[in-house]
């Protein structure tokens, strides 16, 4: 297992994800001799994890049943232990393709928080890309190295302990792309600059506030960065259920006998009036999960 | 780590490479042969002399569409230190703010003015545009660089420069799919390097190279297609190395029941080729050739099947206009265990369809149906 490679079967030293049911979702470090609870009762590691196959349906000691999942940078994010707000799957495909992020891309990020768009970013570079990923709280950029390494794609990411607005990503002249999860991204577009390549590439900064988004794009503008685009994406999850409709009953039709081919064709359908019809339908969501951020993404020209 | 590692020629412009055009928000596709003429927002040029510039480059359209490297200058002074109005009140719409006639303006142009001077000209023969507003001038100057500026940006290709260039220029041909769910796709299929992804796409084949771009010629793609030849002129437009190609294969949905009834032949032979054999020496010739490429066809049908008999795709991506269920219910069967796959279409009422079907038939967990909004800003920010 890792996260950018996938294997068939369960291992020591891997790092399942449990499928308990809708929505509900746990990762699990699978270790020999090791247990899990759940809410259907005991998962013994050596017997019903390693050696299985990923997606296999295991019965826990209450009889209940879970599947286990190989762990994907999506299941991840819906599932990894907050330290900070982290970034979800919406904004993060959004993220990449706009980036334009690609096996052999090289990447800054700030900050690293909890790591959820980092692993996306190593899925798509790997296995020639590299990541630069600064975050200025210690215990913070410790714990993501230690599971960076856990996931097995600690050869392709440096973890940086310090702040981005200060003291830059620590390389210069090497990103294809820039990320800037910070509260004054405006502080940090100068070493954005100085971190990519001098061909140019992409940048994006992520802000929940306009007026943190309006002096982003200030500054790149000064920092002479062109195709400046700040773009809202909002996920709506429509829940697919049956309906009943009841059917009105305008009583007996005596014009519809006067044809006598009509009638013979209802005849046998008349007989009991169906009061209710089913179908499959959607329905919207009640309120779509509301704002996280805005996206601002420009273009970083070619400079001598 | 400095930048001396980088290999310059990857940022040139070559002779036959796929390049994309670009004005403002329109964009076009093309492929750099010498001596062609290229039409692009009514203009025709030829793009000989873009070659051995730099990627990104921007070039101005000089007489007989002959391209020309365009002055910095020229791209600068448009914002001069400028007065505006407060708001537009004083503004009437009378048709009579420009000085200047549609045949004054057919002269400039004959006179060879660039856009730029032209557009200089416009401003300092209206009379109200020292009352506009600085957004409102810079709407203004904005919309007559659209008209009369005729310069042309050449870039190196990317899905997201050819999603866009789809969405705006022939949505139909893509089956309508926005960017926003095309980049939801390659996330949510967990596409990378190394795996093996099934891809179902009539969708010009922009779905097929987005995805082999997220490969990055690492693992192998496996199209299956509908019927006849598979599509990818999208393919194409990216641009790839070579070597891409052979990650590249197809297999017709249409022997997909043989596979994996177990019946398929992949060393069957056209008996139309011994027939040939008699002929004279001339068609024997011919017949050669037709037998070399039938062998070749046979061979990548061979190739193909191998890669699907094991049944251990890593990823699904349906994206096309036909019926998604049965293609789905279909291709399915290829999918290792515990991996992610996605079903496009413009349609919500067959996708119903589908989650249905999959919660009926069981082993999928994590079914949703989903669709994005997105939304563009405006941001006004002063210099």
């Amino acid at each position: 297992m890792s996260f950018v490679e996938y294997s068939d079967f369960i291992q020591d030293g891997d790092v399942a994800i449990v499928y308990l049911g809708h929505e509900s979702m746990m990762p699990v470090k699978v270790q020999k001799g090791a247990q899990t609870q759940t809410r259907y009762g005991v998962l013994r590691h050596s017997t019903d994890l390693i050696g299985r196959r990923y997606g296999s349906k295991v019965t826990c000691s209450k009889g209940g049943w879970v599947h286990v999942l190989h762990p994907t940078p999506e299941l991840w994010t819906v599932t990894l232990p907050h330290r900070t707000q982290i970034l979800y799957t919406t904004d993060i495909a959004t993220i990449t393709m706009m980036l334009e992020l690609k096996p052999g891309s090289v990447v800054c990020e700030s900050g690293t928080g909890s790591g959820s768009l980092s692993h996306a970013i190593l899925r798509t570079i790997a296995p020639t890309g590299h990541l630069h990923t600064v975050e200025f709280h210690q215990q913070r950029a410790e714990k993501v190295a230690e599971e960076f390494k856990e996931h097995r794609v600690d050869h392709l990411v440096t973890v940086r302990n310090q702040d981005v607005c200060k003291d830059g990503f620590g390389v210069t002249g090497v990103a294809d792309a820039v990320f800037l999860d910070i509260p004054s991204p405006w502080e940090a577009v100068r070493h954005a600059k100085a971190a990519m390549k001098k061909h140019g590439g992409r940048v994006c900064s992520f802000s929940p506030c306009i007026e943190q988004v309006q002096r982003t794009c200030e500054a790149l503008a000064d920092q002479g960065f062109e195709e400046i685009s700040t773009i809202e994406v909002l996920l709506r999850v429509h829940d697919v259920r049956t309906i009943s409709l009841p059917v009105p009953d305008f009583g007996s039709d005596p014009s519809a006998q006067t044809e006598p081919d009509a009638a013979e064709k209802t005849a046998p359908a008349s007989a009991p009036i169906q009061d209710t019809v089913a179908m499959k339908a959607t329905v919207p969501p009640r309120e779509i999960p509301g704002h996280t951020g805005y996206l601002t993404f420009a273009t970083k020209p070619r400079t001598s | 780590m400095a930048d001396n590692g980088d290999d310059e020629s990857q940022y040139r412009i070559k002779g036959g490479d796929y390049v994309v055009l670009k004005r403002g928000e329109i964009f076009k596709a093309v492929q750099i042969q010498p001596k062609k003429k290229v039409i692009f927002e009514k203009q025709w040029f030829f793009l000989d002399n873009a070659v051995g510039h730099l990627y990104s480059t921007t070039f101005e359209i000089g007489s007989g569409g002959v391209l020309q490297l365009r002055k910095l200058r020229d791209a600068e002074s448009s914002t001069d230190a400028k007065e505006a109005g407060t708001d537009n009140r004083n503004i009437v719409d009378d048709g009579k703010s420009q000085k200047l006639t549609r045949d004054d303006i057919e002269m400039l142009k004959e006179q060879g003015l660039k856009g730029q001077e032209i557009i200089q000209q416009l401003i300092d023969n209206s009379s109200t545009f020292r009352d506009k507003t600085g957004f409102s001038q810079d709407k203004y100057i904005k919309k007559k660089k659209k008209k009369y500026e005729n310069t042309v940006t050449i870039l190196k290709p990317s899905c997201r420069i050819l999603a866009m260039m789809y969405q705006g220029r022939e949505p139909g041909k893509i089956r309508h799919l926005r960017y926003d769910t095309l980049a939801q796709m390659l996330t949510l299929a967990n596409i990378h390097a190394g795996s093996k992804v099934l891809v179902f796409d009539t969708c010009a084949g922009l779905v097929l190279g987005a995805v082999m771009e997220r490969m990055g010629g690492y693992g192998s793609v496996i199209q299956m297609y509908p019927r006849g030849e598979p599509v990818r002129a999208g393919v194409e437009s990216f641009g790839f190395p070579a070597h891409f190609r052979d990650t590249l294969h197809g297999f017709p949905i249409c022997h997909v029941n043989a596979l994996l009834a177990g019946t398929l032949d992949t060393t069957a032979k056209d008996p139309r080729t011994s027939l040939v054999k008699v002929l004279t020496s001339c068609f024997f010739f011919q017949a050669q050739e037709k037998k070399v490429k039938q062998e070749e066809k046979r061979k990548k049908l061979a190739a193909a099947a191998a890669l699907l008999e094991g049944r251990n795709a890593d990823g699904l991506v349906i994206a096309s206009q036909y019926q998604p269920c049965p293609v789905l219910m279909g291709l399915l069967k290829f999918l290792s265990p515990s991996r992610p796959f996605v079903v496009y279409s413009q349609h919500k009422e067959p996708l119903i369809e589908c989650y249905t079907k999959l919660k009926e038939h069981g082993g999928t967990v994590g079914v949703r149906l989903t669709d994005t909004w997105l939304r563009h800003y405006q941001v006004g920010f002063k210099l």
